[in-house]
């Protein structure tokens, strides 16, 4: 028995009918443990899917071990020879835990699920603006100091400065998120989620002038 | 067969015999493609009868009786027969007559580009694939690339001595969605079904992890005759996991060929000689080019002799002179390399081993730049020109026959809809991994608005017009409602071949609308059936061969969950039951041995009405167990 597969035995919620041998199987589990069939993605959070705590201060290492053991039971590349219905169901495990595993991955997106498991809609979603003066005018600043930034040294400064500020922020985030103070976390993540942009442009800035 | 056998979920187990075909893997080149094979992960590469190269030049040639030669015997006629050779056809896959115009003077044939085709309304038709005129033909790229994929095919089943049905084919990693169902399209045209997908640097990685048994951080730097790509690999624990991805589709050795034409015609004319170059001199003085590259490789100094239209000239280059010549195309390179860095956020002392693929890596200036990048010296020791088939070839084997090993991969290029004012909404960023789905919403922007037209485009650009086209659609049946007050989910797939499937629906009337993305230059259904029809006579027979097949699989998968289930329950089996299923079991193995697809699936559906007694009473258990609190799975296990 693969881990992938062990692991749901124990989440217990309720059966669904296996579509391959007809007999009953956990709600969530991705093997059938009669038949050995792929079964279809369950309502499974993140969190469970990797075995860990709702926790923001998450394990990525750990999780990336979790990640690579189940997508080696569960991708495509597994099924090349198996029946179109399997290939499909295979399509869709490989492709939701990829979405898991990316959004656990990145600060800003695994405190804006943690904040929508907690029934609160994170910032500067679909057509909201963001409106906090203090953090406006900070990006401006950083926006400014970056089209000044005329040499690759000045431009490391700011980038080296930009992770440093995202650290704490992330940091920050996370007290926010795991205390459930979620007025700030909403906050803190939009500034997260800019700090981020900011060094990415920084990066790619760097890139153009080294290729000037 | 044992009457009980019971795999560890997930893994595949081998096919039967009879059902195992063999798989190859093809890398179609711009300039070269090879064919591989591997058996118990020993790959190998498939030469002619006669031994010889393992590199079949990407040359098609169509002689006015219709007779197509591919290969060797092909490029020997581009100078003699130039109108009737097509090269460098992987330059024009999925591409549109637009994109050809802004290339023309880079490709290295002169077919002629019609503005319109026969037949189409140039004003209201969709921008077009491109056709080329060659002889008395009118062909797409997707035509020619069947041509040499039947020509690999060929070689294949003479080397092996068997039929060769199935491929892994390679692609570069920034192929977009056109060029990826183009080079699908060429495959289903040369009756090979392709097991996958696999993009060229990964294919390359994976030759040299299994050889190697690397873990860490591997760069594939790979300059071939029409494409650059650069991909950043992370190898732990037998996965391979393509981190980030870069390149430039337009961009290869055939530019080092004409960088040396250009040098020679801009000194002719210095000696006074203006020379009109027609489609014959043209190929000639590519082919003189290639040999000046190739011999500047080990050489410092090559003298030259150049006869267009009985003016005869002589030319000494140097290997400085020929890097100064590329210099910029070189650079261009390293720049992108460093991009692919950082966007995976890795210095290049991180990167524990960079791999080198393409022929066009053989130029000492790429290899200088590589390793000063890297402060080390890039892997070659296996052959650049053959490392890409070598690991389709092992994907393939992997594919078919099992393997500890896996390959995750990335979509190269950001996936996004046109909204308002021309904007690009990236739904997909590029380099994350694949298969994905993800949605995104949207709203209606006129009161009543009934309609709303999906634009797919692909690339990294915010405006549309700076994005490559990939589908239009339109969502039509939205109920008539305020500005802004539709839901529209609008949902990318991308599969494990990088493929594109674009689903909407308007959420509060459920009204749906799903497009497997058709791109704007592929080939249309009716034209697909069409060539299908006029090159293979023997097409539907392929067909119904790829059902019964099909037929076989499900059915053995029906037949093995049953019997897992029978030892699983089997207090919950009577007698009645087991004589029922056993029955069904051996009428539909009977069936499988035969070649009729619908008795086998009839018979499917027989064993699944047979069983179905003994799945309600283990259905009933498990439904009382969990209402008794216990969880079924830790019962009897």
């Amino acid at each position: 028995m693969t881990a992938a597969s062990k692991h749901t035995a124990t989440t217990g919620n309720g059966n669904k009918i296996c579509w391959s041998c007809k007999g009953p199987v956990d709600a969530v589990a991705l093997f059938c443990d009669t038949c050995g069939a792929i079964q279809a993605p369950g309502q499974l959070d993140h969190f469970a899917r990797f075995e860990c705590a709702r926790d923001f201060n998450v394990d990525i290492d750990a999780i990336e071990i979790q990640y690579l053991k189940q997508q080696q039971a569960l991708h495509p590349d597994r099924f090349a020879t198996k029946s179109a219905r399997e290939k499909a169901l295979s399509q869709q495990q490989a492709a939701s835990l990829n979405e898991a595993f990316e959004t656990l991955k990145n600060p800003v997106s695994r405190a804006e699920y943690m904040m929508r498991m907690n029934g609160v809609e994170p910032e500067g979603g679909e057509g909201q603006t963001v409106n906090d003066p203090a953090l406006l005018m900070e990006a401006m600043e950083m926006r400014e100091a970056l089209d000044d930034a005329g040499d690759r040294a000045a431009i490391d400064t700011i980038i080296r400065d930009v992770r440093k500020m995202a650290r704490d922020c992330e940091k920050e985030v996370a007290t926010a998120i795991n205390g459930g103070a979620y007025d700030a976390a909403r906050k803190l993540t939009t500034r997260l989620r800019y700090l981020l942009k900011m060094a990415q442009e920084a990066r790619a800035k760097k890139a153009r002038l080294a290729a000037a | 067969m044992a009457l009980l056998t019971i795999h560890e979920p997930g893994q595949t187990p081998l096919p039967h015999e009879e059902e195992r075909k063999l798989a190859v893997g093809i890398d179609l080149g711009t300039t070269n493609s090879v064919v591989a094979m591997s058996r118990a992960e020993k790959s190998e590469v498939l030469r002619n009868p006669d031994g010889g190269s393992a590199i079949v030049p990407s040359v098609v040639h169509y002689a006015a009786d219709g007779t197509v030669t591919v290969g060797e015997a092909a490029r020997d006629l581009i100078d003699s027969e130039a109108s009737q050779v097509v090269s460098s056809v992987k330059r024009l896959m999925g591409r549109g007559l637009e994109d050809v115009k802004s290339v023309a003077g880079t490709l290295p044939y002169h077919v002629e580009i019609p503005e319109t085709v026969a037949g189409s309304d140039a004003a209201t038709a969709e921008p077009q694939m491109v056709r080329l005129n060659v002889g008395n033909r009118v062909l797409t790229p997707v035509e020619v690339s069947a041509d040499i994929l039947r020509a690999l095919k060929a070689r294949a089943e003479a080397a092996l001595e068997q039929d060769v049905e199935q491929a892994v084919i390679t692609v570069p990693a920034y192929f977009d969605d056109a060029a990826r169902t183009a080079t699908k399209d060429a495959a289903k045209l040369a009756g090979i079904e392709v097991l996958r997908l696999v993009n060229e640097p990964t294919a390359a990685a994976l030759a040299y992890g299994l050889d190697n048994g690397a873990e860490g951080l591997y760069a594939v730097y790979d300059l071939g005759g029409g494409t650059f790509d650069i991909s950043l690999l992370k190898m732990q624990k037998g996965v391979f996991q393509v981190k980030s991805t870069g390149g430039d589709a337009a961009l290869g050795g055939d530019d080092f060929d004409h960088a040396i034409v250009e040098h020679i015609l801009a000194a002719r004319k210095a000696d006074g000689i203006d020379d009109t170059i027609d489609s014959s001199a043209a190929k000639r003085l590519l082919k003189v080019a290639r040999a000046i590259k190739e011999a500047l490789t080990e050489r410092d100094q090559i003298d030259v002799a150049v006869d267009i239209n009985d003016r005869e000239t002589t030319h000494s280059i140097t290997r400085t002179g020929f890097d100064a010549m590329i210099a910029k195309m070189v650079a261009r390179t390293v720049s992108i390399t460093e991009q692919v860095l950082d966007d995976a956020d890795v210095l290049p002392e991180d990167v524990k081993g960079v791999v080198l693929v393409g022929g066009s890596t053989r130029v000492p200036a790429v290899r200088a730049a590589v390793a000063s990048l890297f402060e080390q010296d890039p892997l070659s020791n296996i052959d650049p020109d053959e490392v890409v088939a070598v690991g389709a070839a092992l994907q393939a084997e992997a594919l078919t026959g099992g393997s500890d090993n896996l390959l995750l991969d990335v979509i190269p290029l950001s996936l996004g809809l046109e909204t308002m004012g021309g904007i690009v909404e990236k739904v997909i960023d590029r380099n994350t991994p694949i298969p994905v789905a993800k949605g995104q919403e949207f709203t209606t922007y006129q009161d009543g608005q009934s309609a709303m037209m999906i634009h797919v485009v692909q690339g990294e650009r915010e405006m549309v017009d700076q994005c490559r086209s990939l589908a239009r659609f339109v969502l039509s049946g939205i109920p008539p409602m305020a500005a802004g007050a539709a839901r529209i989910r609008v949902t990318f797939q991308v599969d494990a071949d990088g493929l594109l499937t674009v689903s909407a629906r308007e959420e509060t009337t459920g009204t749906e609308q799903e497009v497997a993305v058709k791109p704007t230059y592929g080939i249309n259904e009716t034209d697909m059936a069409n060539m299908l029809r006029d090159s293979m006579v023997n097409a539907r027979g392929d067909m119904e061969l790829r059902l019964l097949t099909e037929a076989r699989v499900e059915a053995r998968r029906n037949i093995l969950a049953v019997q897992a289930a029978m030892k699983a329950d089997a207090e919950l089996l009577d007698a009645d039951d087991e004589g029922a299923i056993a029955a069904a079991v051996t009428e539909l193995e009977t069936a499988m041995a035969g070649d009729d697809r619908q008795i086998i699936n009839d018979l499917a559906e027989a064993l699944d009405t047979a069983s179905r007694p003994f799945a309600e009473k283990r259905m009933d258990r498990g439904i009382r167990r969990a209402l008794a609190g216990q969880n079924v799975n830790s019962v009897g296990t």
